[in-house]
């Protein structure tokens, strides 16, 4: 029996059960074999299920499943760390005919993946909060931020931001039509989805490209809220260095 | 190859890991961490004298996971027990697994790392459960191979966890307790006995759990687990356990652990809940019968 002949049939119930294994009167282990494919189908249903809460609570928990079972033999996880697994879920949910009326599902589940990436992601201990006031105008202009490991941006067609929320929290208001970006942060342990405006995105976006605190300023535009867009930053623990670069 | 050399054999674990001085979990009950359990272990760990973690779920660069294990580590010593790395597979070990459970590791120091004898992947894909091997000479040779990698990666002893089976391999030529000695003896690694899966495996192979328990090399064990299992049935009607790790552990598998400290001497005891996880008090009820059995031996 190689591993190949025992795996084969264990995502494909179109398979037979592997010849060669017995149970105790030496009679095929059909129903026993059925135990490893429940197991392996049932283990990653529930990891999936873990990790994409508000996706299955906006198509219910029966389609979950369902799609669920599909996507683990169409896409079952290269690693053992689970807490990556289910990438390839918003170009499966785009693909997946009975939920493609819900157009903004895909970019649900990237940001359900973004915000499970920064729940796992490094510690950084962030600047203090006069430490940008204390240099002067021309090399903080020069300057390149660091920002913490779990910080993203996220930004999509629909409202993306106000849609998560408002399956997450009790009393949340209905989500309206319009695009929205979303910067992610991880104050403490819990990651938090913030949303902000599209010049603050393009602003935290020319900083995680590396980009220096004043062509952050000019990838703004002129819609920049640089005070508010700051505020946000520092008080959510995202900024953890200032790189002075040459004096 | 010739028959298989069983009987102890210490010579290669004195000389590869009497170096350093060995870390040991205390022999005294354990639990499997949960971290809704977090807060009511630091109130108040009562019996509780270590813990074990899934070392796949610890191996992120940093956040929630990794900050309450440090927390917990300060107090307690800890367990890294792996489900992923697929020591029982045909193919090379995952070096980015072994890098990353290195890394774990190096960073918490802990007193026991341990995996199962069983395999997860194959073919590039992960399949999240343990599934089962035959033993025969070969399968042997491979798994005493990927245990040396593992040990030399560490540069620490790993445990090797007996499997629960709900089959048999028709071209299994070795018994399991004998593949386990043999494995030990060559690799110098130790044994992790898991008491519930002795008697899932007995009853879905109609074998007797004390004849296993008494055949088994029980001067390798470091570690035992407990765990619940639950009844099912296969196509004939015949009863078949399921390793289930949701439920109390049954009150005949109480008895073989009973049975089994008789004979090996009080061991670390870890109770294992993965499923339906209770709160924290209906657990520490489980370390206490555990124990008890260790109270009884030393009576």
């Amino acid at each position: 029996m190689t591993d190949a002949g025992f795996s084969a049939a264990l995502l494909d119930p179109e398979r037979p059960v592997p010849a060669g294994l017995i149970t105790p009167d030496g009679k095929p282990a059909s129903r026993r074999y059925a135990i490893y494919r429940n197991n392996v189908t049932v283990g990653l249903t529930e990891a999936l299920e873990a990790g994409f809460p508000v996706v299955r609570k906006i198509v219910g928990e029966r389609f979950f499943q369902a799609m669920a079972v599909v996507f683990v033999r169409n896409h079952p996880p290269a690693s053992p760390i689970l807490a990556g697994y289910g990438a390839d879920m918003p170009g499966f949910l785009r693909g997946l005919e009975p939920v493609a009326h819900l157009k903004y599902l895909p970019d649900v589940a990237r940001l359900e993946l973004a915000l499970r990436r920064a729940y796992h992601a490094g510690d950084a201990a962030p600047i203090a909060a006069d430490a940008l006031a204390a240099l002067p105008p021309d090399r903080l202009m020069r300057a390149r931020l660091g920002l913490a490991p779990p910080v993203q941006l996220l930004s999509s067609r629909f409202a993306i931001h106000d849609i998560w929320t408002f399956n997450m929290t009790e009393g949340a208001p209905r989500p309206t039509g319009q695009a929205q970006d979303v910067l992610i942060t991880r104050p403490s342990l819990t990651p938090i989805p913030t949303l902000i405006d599209r010049a603050g995105a393009e602003y935290v976006a020319a900083l995680l490209a590396g980009k220096s605190f004043g062509a952050a300023i000019a990838a703004g535009g002129a819609a920049l809220d640089l005070p508010g867009t700051l505020g946000l930053l520092l008080g959510h623990a995202a900024i953890t260095s200032i790189d002075r670069g040459q004096p | 190859m010739g028959p298989v050399q069983a009987g102890p054999d210490h010579a290669k674990e004195t000389q590869l890991f009497d170096m350093r001085p060995t870390p040991a979990l205390p022999p005294l009950p354990g639990v499997g961490y949960k971290p809704q359990h977090f807060a009511a272990i630091l109130a108040d760990p009562a019996p509780v004298g270590w813990f074990e973690i899934h070392a796949e779920n610890y191996v992120g660069d940093g956040g929630r996971p990794l900050a309450q294990l440090r927390a917990l580590a300060d107090r307690f010593p800890i367990s890294v027990h792996g489900v992923g790395l697929s020591i029982g597979g045909e193919g090379r070990l995952d070096r980015d697994h072994l890098a990353r459970l290195k890394r774990l590791v190096d960073w918490l120091s802990p007193a026991s790392f341990s995996e199962h004898l069983a395999w997860s992947s194959h073919g590039g894909a992960y399949f999240n459960d343990l599934l089962p091997l035959p033993y025969t000479a070969a399968t042997l040779a491979r798994v005493a191979d990927h245990i040396d990698e593992v040990q030399e990666a560490l540069g620490r002893q790993m445990l090797l966890e007996n499997p629960s089976s709900y089959l048999a391999f028709a071209e299994s030529e070795i018994s399991e307790t004998d593949f386990l000695r043999a494995v030990s003896s060559r690799t110098g690694c130790g044994l992790l006995l898991d008491i519930n899966n002795v008697f899932v495996s007995a009853t879905n192979l109609r074998n007797d759990p004390r004849s296993y328990i008494d055949a088994f090399p029980l001067d390798r064990v470091k570690e035992m687990h407990l765990g619940g299992h639950e009844a099912d049935a296969d196509e004939d009607g015949t009863l078949l356990l399921i390793d289930s790790h949701g439920a109390p552990m049954a009150d005949p598998v109480w008895a073989l652990l009973d049975h089994t400290l008789a004979r090996s001497g009080p061991r670390p005891l870890l109770i294992e809940w993965d499923n339906d996880v209770p709160d924290w008090p209906a657990l520490t009820d489980e370390a206490r019968k555990a124990a008890a059995a260790l109270e009884r031996i030393a009576a």
